[in-house]
């Protein structure tokens, strides 16, 4: 594990026991056997892993909204199992299910929170910045998604906190909402916020997170930076015998049969959309360069997939479906 | 973003206030909760002073009626009112986002706690300034004695509410909330003095919260008197449903 100049949040060894579950014949359900993280002032970091891992659990833990059954963690130096107003005051918090009265409108919600805490945010930039002025007086319940999850991250940035949660951040945004919070995000970290999410979303953890814990079954599989991750989960790229996609567009209904050998999958994945995946060669890449040129076809787009932080967690966690 | 720096919990009385009054506001902005509040204890009580239901108990039927309908409020809003919005806000997530602000969890509990005691405050207001126009006369040292019981029945309730709203879903809790409102405001001591319910009721209803709120309240407003035995059963229950929600009570 790390150990970042300034850190927030430190787990070490967690455990969470969920039940009695009638569904285990009344025995215990362990959630998260062993995962420990630390999280700096001024970063950025995501946990990991698919719905269900434990990942929301773990941060439940760290914000002492659910007691943890072993292990220690460390909230801006303090046990958050018995969270003082002051060191409540300091933590923002965005819940995945948003945590928002439905009937409540968001201003005056807004300004309830607000008035939890000796200093807040002005409320005015912050509604502004979020766009929350364009819907201030719609009831909470006929809210997008992506509306409810930007006046969630205002109430939790309302006080003005060192440390901030975010359970699944992305949930529902629409892209003009997505570039809008992650831009914030990456404002807050540059100020010294420490900031905490997990998320299923590959994208989301490559483009904010400083650091990244992977999290499977309810312990720790992998760490580190995105590029670190990338580097030690990827297999020689140069080496030949590795399987490679390659993608391209052109007319629709080519038919490429015969231009590759068999062991190769070629497929037009939709209209106009192809997909070569296998053990390719340089040879099969002159083989078809050389069928384009003999029919006269200029490809609209084509690209080699690189390997992505998906891959590295797929191949991580395994790629069944759980 | 403006970089403000320090972040520091307001004091714990102001956060307390903060939350009862926006709780309390919220309650007197839902329609159904204030039908259930102020229009149905206002209805029940036009119809026990213009049925005879209640000749014979005291010197006129409003006299009879009024402390029951002030005992009915207390359930509506502590009970009913505060089981059902809190089983909701448990639903959505509401309870454990205000817990991680500095109002936490006990701040929550004290804020609704203010909020009943605001609107039942309200509501003791119109219902009792209507039926001193309608004609009712209470024993004036029943005053001080009634309200203590009526706050002490509004906390037991709302114990009662909170033990509901935090141990089944909101819908089984709406279910629950408004029949057993239905079921004691009638048939519970609490409008109806046990001497004119059936037979087996009569003196079980003592033991009820709503018979032991509705006899304590009349006693205090006919008679001037206090119920001890009221008290007693309110108290016990205030602490068995306090103890109970305490230790089943889920946030999530």
């Amino acid at each position: 594990m790390r150990s970042p100049k300034s850190p927030v949040l430190s787990i070490n060894g967690l455990i969470k026991d969920v039940g009695p579950l009638p569904t285990l014949d009344g025995r215990m359900l362990r959630v998260v056997s062993d995962v420990s993280l630390v999280a700096g002032r001024g970063e950025v970091t995501a946990l990991l892993g698919a719905n269900g891992a434990g990942k929301t659990t773990t941060i439940e833990c760290a914000q002492g909204l659910q007691k943890r059954s072993g292990g220690t963690i460390s909230l801006l130096g303090e046990d958050p199992g018995n969270a003082r107003a002051e060191l409540r005051s300091r933590v923002g918090v965005m819940l995945q299910d948003g945590g928002l009265p439905p009937s409540a409108r968001p201003l005056p919600l807004l300004r309830h929170i607000a008035g939890m805490y000796r200093n807040p945010r002005p409320l005015d930039e912050l509604v502004q910045r979020l766009g929350i002025d364009a819907f201030s007086r719609t009831t909470v319940r006929r809210l997008s998604g992506g509306q409810k999850q930007r006046l969630a991250l205002a109430a939790a940035l309302i006080g003005n906190p060192e440390v901030l949660f975010l359970d699944e951040p992305s949930a529902g945004l629409d892209p003009q909402s997505r570039q809008l919070v992650f831009g914030l995000i990456s404002e807050l970290r540059d100020s010294g916020m420490g900031i905490i999410l997990t998320t299923h979303l590959m994208d989301d953890a490559q483009r904010l997170a400083d650091y990244v814990y992977i999290i499977d079954a309810g312990r720790n599989v992998a760490e580190g930076t995105v590029a670190q991750l990338l580097q030690h989960h990827t297999p020689d790229m140069t080496r030949k015998d590795h399987v490679r996609t390659l993608h391209f567009e052109a007319l629709p209904g080519l038919d490429f049969t015969g231009v590759l050998p068999a062991e190769v999958d070629i497929r037009e994945t939709r209209a106009g959309s192809y997909s070569a995946t296998g053990v390719l060669t340089p040879e099969d890449l002159a083989a078809l360069t050389a069928w384009w040129a003999a029919h006269g076809v200029m490809p609209g787009s084509m690209s080699m997939e690189a390997r992505s932080l998906e891959d590295v967690f797929l191949d991580i966690s395994g790629r069944e479906v759980r | 973003m403006t970089t403000v720096t320090g972040s520091a919990p307001a004091p714990l009385l102001r956060r307390i206030l903060l939350q009862g009054q926006y709780e309390a506001l919220t309650m007197l902005r839902n329609g159904e909760q204030l039908i259930l509040a102020i229009v149905l204890p206002l209805l029940a009580m036009i119809g026990l002073t213009v049925t005879p239901l209640l000749d014979g108990l005291g010197d006129s039927r409003i006299n009879v009626a009024v402390p029951g309908i002030l005992a009915l409020c207390a359930m509506s809003t502590a009970f009913t009112g505060q089981g059902i919005s809190t089983g909701f806000d448990r639903r959505y997530g509401v309870l454990r986002f205000l817990s991680t602000t500095p109002l936490g969890r006990t701040g929550l509990i004290a804020g609704k706690i203010i909020a009943v005691l605001a609107v039942l405050f309200l509501q003791v207001l119109i219902v009792s300034g209507i039926a001193l126009t309608l004609g009712w006369r209470p024993d004036p040292t029943g005053w001080l004695p009634g309200m203590g019981l009526l706050v002490l029945g509004a906390a037991a309730f709302t114990a009662l509410g909170l033990l509901v709203a935090g141990t089944v879903r909101p819908e089984a809790t709406l279910a629950i909330t408004n029949l057993l409102w239905i079921l004691l405001g009638a048939l519970g001591g609490i409008v109806i003095p046990a001497p004119r319910l059936p037979g087996p009721a009569q003196d079980a209803v003592h033991f009820l919260p709503s018979g032991a709120l509705g006899q304590g309240l009349r006693d205090a407003f006919l008679h001037g008197a206090v119920d001890g035995a009221a008290v007693l059963v309110l108290l016990l229950w205030l602490v068995v449903a306090g103890a109970a929600a305490i230790r089943w009570f889920k946030w999530n």
